[in-house]
């Protein structure tokens, strides 16, 4: 029963449950007649004549109008949504949620949560990814049954991989019974949810509307709790489109969020980190999936400062000013080699912080660190593993593994840090200083080269739009390395929502997706966001822009157009290389030309302002301008920048 | 699929090898050279798709132009070198090509001074 049982209802449901209950021989009558299947609706002990009196009033599957004082599952399960906070359903849409879908906008009003257009389920699953590095908590992608849980399959990935809470509601007709041939069959299954359950921290379908509140809360609490990720809640297409009374939904229970106090280390443990790091001549930060937060990257800089300890921010997410002078990120070799203690800090790779594993046809392990090098993971970022899947390479051990939350520790780290600091700290903070106090007149002399090359340098394209946005509150939050890290060398990044890191799972297709989630998290404050997207990646689904458009959502997108799946085109060229034959082949197959794209006619196709291909460096300014005014005004636009390849 | 990202750490042997790329040209190597060829062998065989259409380098292969390493050291390191960047041999890049790409390499033209562009100060 969804609902209590004081009152009648009736709806397709539970008239199958009740043939179900009725055994073999009503099935047996059911496939005779719909007359005999009927006659034997009533399960035994049920109250037939109050049942049949609703009946009447809503007639299952014969397009009747709701009976006054009827609502619907879907309504439900929209108050639980709201219950849970969740602000916005990303979705493409599909049959299997329609019960759901028409109660979030009707009944709901289409307000917390509204409605945000999708045109394929993985950007459904890349816009709440970025949404979530913003705001740090859920959007919901509302996903058709079976093919859009594998259109969404790889955006899940990445959202595992990246540790990013995104909540998944997966629609489903669970009745065999009652599915129609064709496509409702097609879409529907019998445990949705194996598909990617290799890769989701948790998972429910629930078969009656009592469990779905209950379901709703622990998916929530799985996505958020712990080392964040994707989960998935099955919602019946019977039970989002059964008709309860009022009454009953007054009765069920809505999920309640209550505060979430991350594990932070006992005194004692913090006590023996503080005396490690203090103790150390030569201690070393590398941060990976810290920076979450307006309060972590001041809580981490307050403790680099008290050791006066050298950062490597490995850009999982943005951990560390990159000004600051204690951010050797960029010469972070030989103060890893010569490190006697590391302070791995939420690292979803150890192995990859401490050991080197380059792309030779022998692969040798060269270590980063020091034969005695001390390591010591703070977090809980390695916990969410699953075997099958998920970053697992050559076993890398921790010295002393302190499984809680990093940013949790921090403020007893620091206390303790203080309470132990030495007076020769000073000094090594002096050194750092030194060797970081040039780092951006180096990398300026890096950017001159190819300064007026065309295609228009990475450097350059990074520079001119910097000039226009330096005065802004900002968010990049597309990967940057595919523009060799330009803007952590050129740029000033200092807030936690000015990078957000990387798609998790390196799958194609996130960077513009993604954007377009953060830059709605982004919108009630005023921020630009500048997602910097790869020609490859935009393509996997361009129809972002459109929901953008559609939704008034402003962003800047910057396609780096280096007319191919460039990684690839170099993977290529490497095999071919060293198999000693035709290197000049390495574009089959890796390159997006002849002809060429017009990303420009294809953002003014989905009503997005546009210019490009830009190739002449000269022109870049006045068209970041424009776009960027067009930006201000509270729509997307795009430019298609004909760039070097990094 | 595959989505590994060439290491920038692993190239680093070969950034420091570079380095030491001011050693002046052999008048005979530049001679011996075309500078419109090396152009498009340079974008034939590839060269750009780590080092940048001008050797400026990047993320995935560093700066290799203006003053590339004297041709000497150039080919030795092109033909022999065993890290990320496999080794490229006579029979996928002709001699010939290789003198062209370095004449090309050696044309580009110095990096203007930052001092004298407005947007890196």
């Amino acid at each position: 029963m969804s609902g209590s049982d004081k009152q009648p209802r009736i709806e397709r449901r539970q008239f199958l449950k009740g043939a179900a209950a009725a055994g073999p021989a009503l099935a047996a009558a059911s496939l005779v007649s719909p007359q005999a299947a009927q006659a034997a609706q009533t399960p035994a002990g049920a109250a037939a004549p109050a049942t049949m009196a609703v009946r009447e009033q809503h007639p299952p599957g014969t397009g009747q109008p709701l009976a006054p004082g009827y609502v619907v599952g879907g309504d439900h399960m929209t108050d639980c949504l709201r219950a849970l906070d969740i602000e916005y359903v990303a979705s493409c849409p599909g049959s299997t949620f329609r019960g759901f879908q028409e109660s979030i906008i009707n009944y709901g009003g289409n307000k917390k949560p509204e409605f945000l257009t999708a045109l394929h389920e993985d950007s459904s699953v890349h816009f709440a990814m970025g949404y979530a590095k913003i705001t740090g908590k859920p959007m919901a992608a509302m996903i058709h049954g079976v093919v859009g849980v594998q259109h969404a399959s790889m955006a899940i990935y990445n959202a595992f991989g990246d540790q990013v809470p995104v909540y998944i509601i997966a629609g489903n007709l669970l009745s065999e019974w009652g599915r129609r041939p064709g496509a409702e069959a097609a879409h529907s299954s019998t445990d949705q949810a194996q598909m990617v359950r290799d890769y989701i921290k948790w998972d429910e379908q629930p078969t009656t509307l009592r469990d779905f509140s209950n379901a709703a809360a622990r998916c929530y609490e799985a996505a958020v709790s712990g080392a964040p990720g994707p989960v998935m809640l099955t919602a019946d297409a019977d039970m989002q489109e059964e008709a309860i009374h009022e009454d009953h939904k007054a009765d069920l229970r809505l999920p309640k969020i209550g505060r979430r106090i991350p594990a932070s280390a006992d005194s004692g443990t913090v006590q023996e980190l503080a005396t490690m790091l203090c103790n150390a001549e030569n201690p070393v930060l590398s941060l990976d999936r810290y920076g979450n937060n307006d309060k972590s990257i001041p809580l981490m800089v307050e403790l680099a400062e008290a050791l006066q300890a050298p950062v490597i921010d490995t850009r999982g997410r943005m951990n560390f000013p990159n000004r600051h002078p204690l951010n050797v990120s960029d010469i972070g070799g030989p103060y890893l080699r010569n490190a006697d203690v590391v302070l791995a800090v939420e690292p979803r790779d150890l192995f990859g912080m401490v050991m080197a594993l380059d792309d030779e046809d022998v692969r040798t392990p060269r270590p980063r660190i020091g034969q005695n090098t001390k390591v010591v993971r703070l977090g809980i970022s390695h916990t969410s593993q699953k075997p099958n899947y998920g970053g697992s390479q050559r076993y890398a051990p921790a010295d002393l593994d302190i499984q809680a939350d990093a940013q949790g520790t921090m403020p007893a780290l620091i206390e303790a840090v203080k309470r132990m600091a030495k007076p020769n700290f000073a000094a090594r903070g002096e050194r750092i200083a030194n060797q970081t106090k040039n780092l951006l007149e180096r990398a300026k002399a890096e950017a001159a080269y190819g300064w007026d090359a065309s295609p228009i340098s990475t450097a350059r394209l990074c520079a001119e739009i910097w000039d226009q946005i330096k005065n802004e509150e900002y968010t990049v939050p597309t990967e940057t390395n595919f523009l060799s890290s330009w803007p952590q060398r050129l740029w000033v990044m200092d807030k936690y929502y000015n990078f957000l890191g990387r798609s998790g799972g390196w799958g194609v297709g996130y960077n513009s997706a993604a954007a377009i989630g953060a830059a709605l998290a982004n919108k009630p404050h005023g921020r630009v966001t500048v997602a910097l997207a790869g020609d490859g990646d935009f393509m996997m689904a361009p129809g972002v822009i459109w929901t953008a458009a559609h939704h008034q959502i402003p962003i800047l997108f910057v396609i780096h157009n280096n007319r191919g799946y460039h990684q690839e085109t170099m993977h290529l060229q490497r095999m071919a290389n060293r198999r000693n034959r035709a290197v000049t082949t390495a574009d089959i197959g890796t390159t997006i030309k002849d002809p060429n794209m017009d990303f420009a006619m294809m953002a003014k196709s989905m009503g997005v302002y546009s210019e490009g291909p830009v190739s002449n460096p000269v022109d870049l300014r006045p068209a970041i301008q424009r776009a960027l005014a067009v930006v201000k005004r509270g729509e997307p636009a795009v430019l298609d920048i004909v760039a070097q390849p990094r | 699929m595959k989505r590994i990202l060439l290491s920038v750490a692993a190239l680093a042997g070969a950034a420091a090898f570079f380095a030491f790329s001011n050693a002046p040209i052999a008048e005979a190597a530049q001679a011996q050279g075309d500078v419109a060829r090396g152009q498009a062998a340079f974008e034939r065989i590839g060269c750009w798709a780590c080092h940048g259409h001008q050797g400026q380098g990047g993320s995935t292969g560093p700066k290799i132009a203006p003053n590339p390493l004297a041709f000497p050291a150039f080919s030795g390191f092109v033909r022999t070198t065993s890290g990320e960047m496999p080794p490229f041999t006579a029979r996928v890049l002709p001699d010939q090509d290789l003198r062209d790409i370095h004449a090309f390499l050696m044309s580009v033209p110095a990096a203007p001074a930052v001092a004298t562009i407005p947007l890196l100060q």
